[in-house]
């Protein structure tokens, strides 16, 4: 019984953010409902650039890491450049094989 | 400022769902990158720029430093890849999204284990609570995630380079797996109840090899739906990050690519008639051979250049089915002389493009368009289909699933029941291939020895160079 009034207890709490979830899982359908075949690809690669926004919670760690903790700031310096890394090479991958598509 | 920047957050947020939304339409796909580009450079200042807390300036120079070095190394990369490779490139980047958020967590891991630090952080989603098990699970999912997307990435970067190009499959590889992925299961609840932070490490290692495990079965011909399922993994491993966080971005962006991944996912095994089950867990290629014997298939004609091009000149519709062996031959641009030289006599050419001709769903587009081939006359196939009866030639370069009638008519073939080019009722079939090898599903095609195909051996950008010199004789 403890058990199961503990993980209501999470829902009331996270209750905000478990209906943004669900709403953010819809949109994501929404969004790619309907898209022809032959843009599956960009889309696939401008999708990988955007869940690059991990990256935010590497600098937010890095931010919050005590200057003197070296193993935190070296994992940290890593999360940050795999992540732009994962940032900017979707994006600009994903410009590149647009731009053809723009050129006619 | 804490407030600018949750509006920062919420523009970055809209930006993303605006540009993917702009990216599923041919018109204003590149716009839509660009939206998204923006949102994300602007969710990053922000949250280097409208820190709250005093940072020491080494620790900015840091944050600063790998952005730089990142930017550059992505930058370099993702300009100067070749269109084929790029499949390739999108595994990496995702790879690296996964280890990113995998090596967030071992971090937070440690934070929490060591001081009292993250409580800050992870107050407001679960008050009054010493250890936040809500906290304690996302750094523990995040951790999971991203490293089985992270490896499961770099295997599948090597199969598609061609490293591992053979599926590695280990006796009940599907039950090893399943029990492995419990016991990772299992751990992670049993690291709930201990403390020691050295464990951690020990499902980092657990994980990464579960990635392993995962796609090191699959055959290569499915990579491109591992690559698109793991990319979801990655953003649902950044939507943890964001929980933990209680960061509405990062929240957006991860299950905005989890949701809208796994049904790109589902809609590539679609085009293929694979279910996503039987990608995971089926064996492609394996066991059911054709029980056909070479005997009974009938003898293989051959037909030179000069008769190629005489047929050619003479036909009133010529349709062209691009596949990967024509991007790999580095052929692109010369098949768009031959169209152009063709049209010039008046021929009408179109290209049949099968959804998945290249290496992903869309990927022939991006390889023709690259070569200038106009955008119109590339025919999806339901479209192109009807047209095949009213064809004169069909020159296949470089593809074969796509075209063999095996996916009609052998229920024991892999592809069996994957939708394909109707290329046999055109009038005349011209084959183009280097040798006599299975395509790459490895399976035998039945129509090298239909009555109206003829095979033109060679390479192809060496085999179409002297067709078009050929006609231009003409």
């Amino acid at each position: 019984m403890e058990y199961i009034s503990s993980i209501l207890n999470l829902f009331s709490e996270n209750e905000k953010m478990i209906y943004f979830v669900i709403l953010a899982i819809f949109v994501g359908i929404e969004v790619i409902g309907g898209v022809p075949s032959i843009l599956h690809t960009p889309l696939m690669s401008g999708a990988n650039a955007i869940h690059g926004v991990v990256i935010v919670g590497a600098i937010y760690v890095m931010l919050n890491s005590d200057p003197e903790n070296y193993v935190s700031l070296a994992l940290g310096f890593l999360a940050v450049l795999l992540g732009t890394l994962n940032v900017v090479g979707g994006f600009v991958v994903t410009d590149r094989m647009l731009e053809m598509f723009k050129k006619k | 400022m804490q407030s600018l920047l949750s509006i920062i957050y919420l523009i970055g947020s809209v930006s993303f769902i605006m540009g993917m939304k702009m990216m599923g339409n041919a018109k204003t796909a590149r716009k839509g990158n660009l939206v998204g580009a923006a949102g994300m450079t602007l969710a990053i200042v922000g949250t280097i720029v409208l820190h709250e807390d005093k940072v020491s300036p080494v620790i900015y120079g840091l944050i600063l430093l790998a952005i730089l070095i990142g930017t550059i190394i992505g930058w370099m990369t993702a300009k100067k890849v070749q269109m084929t490779k790029m499949p390739e490139l999108v595994s990496i980047f995702n790879g690296m999204g996964g280890a990113c958020a995998a090596l967030i967590s071992l971090i937070e891991f440690n934070h929490v284990k060591n001081t009292t630090h993250i409580m800050n952080v992870v107050e407001h989603l679960i008050p009054n609570q010493p250890i936040a098990p809500g906290a304690f699970f996302c750094i523990l999912a995040g951790l999971v995630i991203g490293s089985v997307s992270f490896s499961g990435s770099i295997i599948a970067f090597l199969k598609l380079n061609g490293t591992l190009d053979k599926p590695i499959r280990l006796p009940k590889y599907n039950i090893v797996n399943t029990i492995f992925l419990i016991g990772v299961v299992a751990f992670s609840a049993y690291l709930f109840k201990v403390e020691t932070p050295v464990l951690i490490y020990v499902l980092f290692a657990m994980a990464l090899l579960y990635g392993v495990m995962f796609v090191l079965p699959i055959g290569g011909a499915d990579m491109p739906v591992v690559i698109s399922l793991l990319n979801s993994f990655t953003g649902v491993a950044a939507a943890f990050g964001g929980f933990l966080y209680g960061n509405y971005v990062m929240l957006t962006g991860g299950i905005l690519v989890g949701s809208a991944g796994t049904l790109l996912t589902i809609v590539m095994c679609e085009a293929m008639n694979r279910p996503l089950f039987n990608v995971i867990f089926g064996a492609f290629g394996g066991g059911a051979a054709s029980a056909t014997s070479t005997s009974e298939k009938g003898t293989i004609k051959d037909i030179s250049v000069a008769d190629t091009a005489t047929l050619m000149n003479y036909s009133k519709r010529v349709v062209i089915v691009p596949g990967y062996g024509l991007a790999v031959a580095q052929a692109q641009h010369v098949i768009h002389e031959l169209e152009m030289i063709l049209e010039e006599r008046g021929v009408e050419v179109k290209y049949a493009i099968h959804p998945v001709a290249g290496r992903m769903p869309g990927h022939m587009n991006v390889l023709l368009a690259e070569a200038n081939v106009d955008y119109g006359k590339l025919v999806e196939m339901d479209d192109i289909n009807p047209e095949f009866p009213n064809t004169d030639v069909v020159l296949v370069v470089g593809a074969n699933d796509v075209v063999n009638p095996a996916a009609k008519t052998d229920p024991s073939s892999p592809i069996y029941g994957m939708p394909i080019l109707d290329v046999e009722n055109a009038k005349h079939i011209i084959i183009n291939k280097r040798s006599m090898n299975a395509g790459y599903a490895g399976i035998d095609n039945l129509l090298f020895y239909n009555p109206k195909n003829s095979m033109l051996f060679g390479d192809a950008k060496k085999v179409l160079t002297e067709l078009v010199a050929e006609l231009k004789t003409m």
